[in-house]
């Protein structure tokens, strides 16, 4: 399995605060590597790190071999690191086709050609229609994102993360507020993703996160306690005492 | 769907072209005026209506495309061909370096940061030997190329149209580009079009520059229609009023920029005339101030809003 990102000691301070303190991982083409731990662990700030939109105070991320580590946020998402977000953060007032083009939009910008319209854009077109498939909102293509309901809006966060076409998936809970069946759709989805991409999953369903994930790593206060396959996690008494809780 | 609507500027542009030989001095001249300044209106319109980019320092690329305009034609006078171009780079110039630093900040930050900028630039004119001081320099001979003499009033009202319409085919073809739909994004949400690989940076800087072009232009027009400029060109208030024409007119739509800085400038005149208000015409800022309150509180998305609300179903369509 080939490693597309790595992570060495990554830290994060904030003042006096060590949100997230030496984690090291890797993301691996073809593997769901899931982070869970408690609220205020420090994943949605490992995952900001990631996508470049705060900065590391310390260690090292490569992509594909790559230092990326002080690399401008749109260069890492030129480079193939796409990320969605916990807080749905679409274009409320665009329609559900044209949020995933101006995603797609990224790859293929050429802002100096104002002689050609946006709308006509064959590669970002073509690239939202392809997301939008694969996310099941082909049929909603034409709805205005704001009056989605709210398992739609988040489909329609990773569809616009699928649109730039990315190698590696910065997921940051993805299933948050969804229902019994959107939740199954969506997990349908990763699976699917899973063979052409390495995605990092930040999510709180215990049960989804041990159903799809290959790998999960464990945080408490900033700093990793363990990580290996579901199983082994399971079983892990550090894990359990602080976090499952004993009667999981 | 091309409706009736789509074509209604150009529609305009066309009467007005056809109507020019037949307006008097007087009227003749509000409406070089009124052109002037929707150019002027339609160039911020693509930082505030556009990106989402609330500039109260505009003024300043509009005050030095019209002060290069008269320092560059010098006693001999100059060439609408050197002119035009010198206004217009002097104004982008400037744009490029305060935008390159005020984009730097956002929100309430920005409008501060440009307002100084534009204070900088006032101070400049207005205290140096440079701008001839608090009253400005006169322009001996008016630009010229070839059979084009901006002297010739005639000549410079189809000149001004042709500027308007050039400035807002310019706009109008921006909107509907790649360039255009990147910046709705970031005026939307910035934060997706970063996460997206937008160079969010680059594209507000590009706006910004393009926009202080336009000012220019408008810059070059009210110098060329004057003939004499003075540092108020650039005084705050001057930003403040096309911020004004803008939201008066509807933010968000090009015709917005051009019918608000019609609306703002006939308001003004109606207001400031004995023979309309009487004496209240001596304190025509008030009665101003006051019709524009009640404007935007009648007309909260401006008066391009009151389409919409006579006919609602044809809005949702288009």
């Amino acid at each position: 399995m080939s490693r597309l990102l790595a992570v060495e000691t990554l830290t994060r301070r904030f003042g006096g605060l060590v949100a997230v303190n030496k984690v090291t991982l890797d993301l691996h083409l073809g593997e769901v590597h899931a982070v869970i731990g408690t609220n205020g662990a420090g994943k949605s700030t490992l995952i900001n790190m990631l996508s470049g939109e705060i900065e590391a105070s310390d260690g090292r991320i490569t992509l594909n071999g790559e230092d990326i580590t002080r690399r401008a946020q749109f260069r890492r998402a030129l480079a193939g690191v796409g990320r969605s977000y916990q807080r749905t953060t679409i274009f409320p007032e665009f329609t559900v086709l044209e949020n995933c083009r101006l995603a797609a939009q990224a790859t293929s910008p050429r802002p100096w050609a104002i002689w050609q319209s946006s709308h006509s854009c064959e590669y970002s077109n073509g690239a939202a229609r392809e997301a939008l498939e694969a996310a099941g909102l082909g049929a909603v293509a034409g709805r205005v994102a704001g009056t989605l309901s709210h398992g739609a809006k988040r489909q329609l966060e990773v569809a616009m993360c699928l649109a730039t076409k990315p190698r590696v998936l910065l997921l940051d809970e993805p299933l948050a507020g969804m229902g019994a069946e959107e939740t199954e759709r969506m997990l349908g989805l990763l699976a699917n993703l899973k063979a052409t991409h390495a995605i990092l999953l930040v999510e709180h369903d215990m049960d989804a996160v041990f159903r799809i994930a290959d790998r999960i790593t464990v945080m408490v206060n900033g700093t990793v306690i363990a990580t290996g396959d579901p199983a082994s996690i399971r079983v892990n008494p550090e894990v359990r005492t602080a976090y499952l809780g004993e009667d999981h | 769907m091309k409706t009736f609507s789509h074509y209604l500027p150009l529609i305009c542009a066309i009467a007005l072209a056809a109507l020019g030989p037949f307006l008097g001095p007087y009227l003749g001249d509000l409406v070089v005026k009124v052109m002037i300044l929707a150019i002027f209106a339609l160039s911020l319109e693509l930082l505030v209506g556009m990106t989402g980019l609330v500039s109260l320092g505009h003024a300043a690329f509009y005050g030095i495309g019209a002060y290069a305009t008269v320092l560059g034609s010098g006693k001999e006078g100059g060439s609408i061909a050197m002119l035009l171009p010198l206004a217009m780079g002097c104004a982008a110039g400037y744009a490029l370096v305060t935008g390159a630093l005020s984009l730097r900040t956002r929100g309430v930050y920005f409008i501060m940061v440009t307002l100084a900028f534009a204070q900088m630039a006032f101070f400049v004119f207005h205290d140096t030997a440079l701008g001839g001081g608090s009253d400005g320099i006169y322009m001996y001979i008016r630009p010229v190329l070839g059979a084009l003499d901006l002297e010739n009033s005639k000549v410079q009202f189809y000149f001004v149209l042709s500027a308007l319409v050039f400035t807002y085919g310019l706009l109008a073809l921006i909107r509907r580009s790649r360039f255009g739909a990147a910046l709705a994004g970031i005026r939307v949400n910035e934060q997706r079009m970063r996460a997206a690989g937008f160079p969010v940076y680059g594209y507000k800087l590009a706006a910004f520059v393009i926009a202080g072009a336009l000012a220019g232009l408008a810059g070059f027009l009210v110098a060329s229609r004057d003939g004499v400029v003075n540092p108020e060109l650039l005084a705050w208030h001057n930003s403040g009023e096309v911020l004004l024409m803008i939201i008066l007119g509807g933010l968000g739509h090009l015709r917005g920029a051009v019918i608000g800085a019609v609306a703002f400038t006939l308001l003004k005149e109606l207001l400031s005339t004995h023979a309309i208000v009487g004496p209240l015409a001596d304190h025509w800022q008030l009665t101003l101030g006051l019709a524009i309150i009640a404007f935007v509180a009648l007309l909260p998305k401006g008066i391009v809003g009151l389409r919409v609300r006579v006919m609602p179903k044809k809005e949702a369509a288009a």
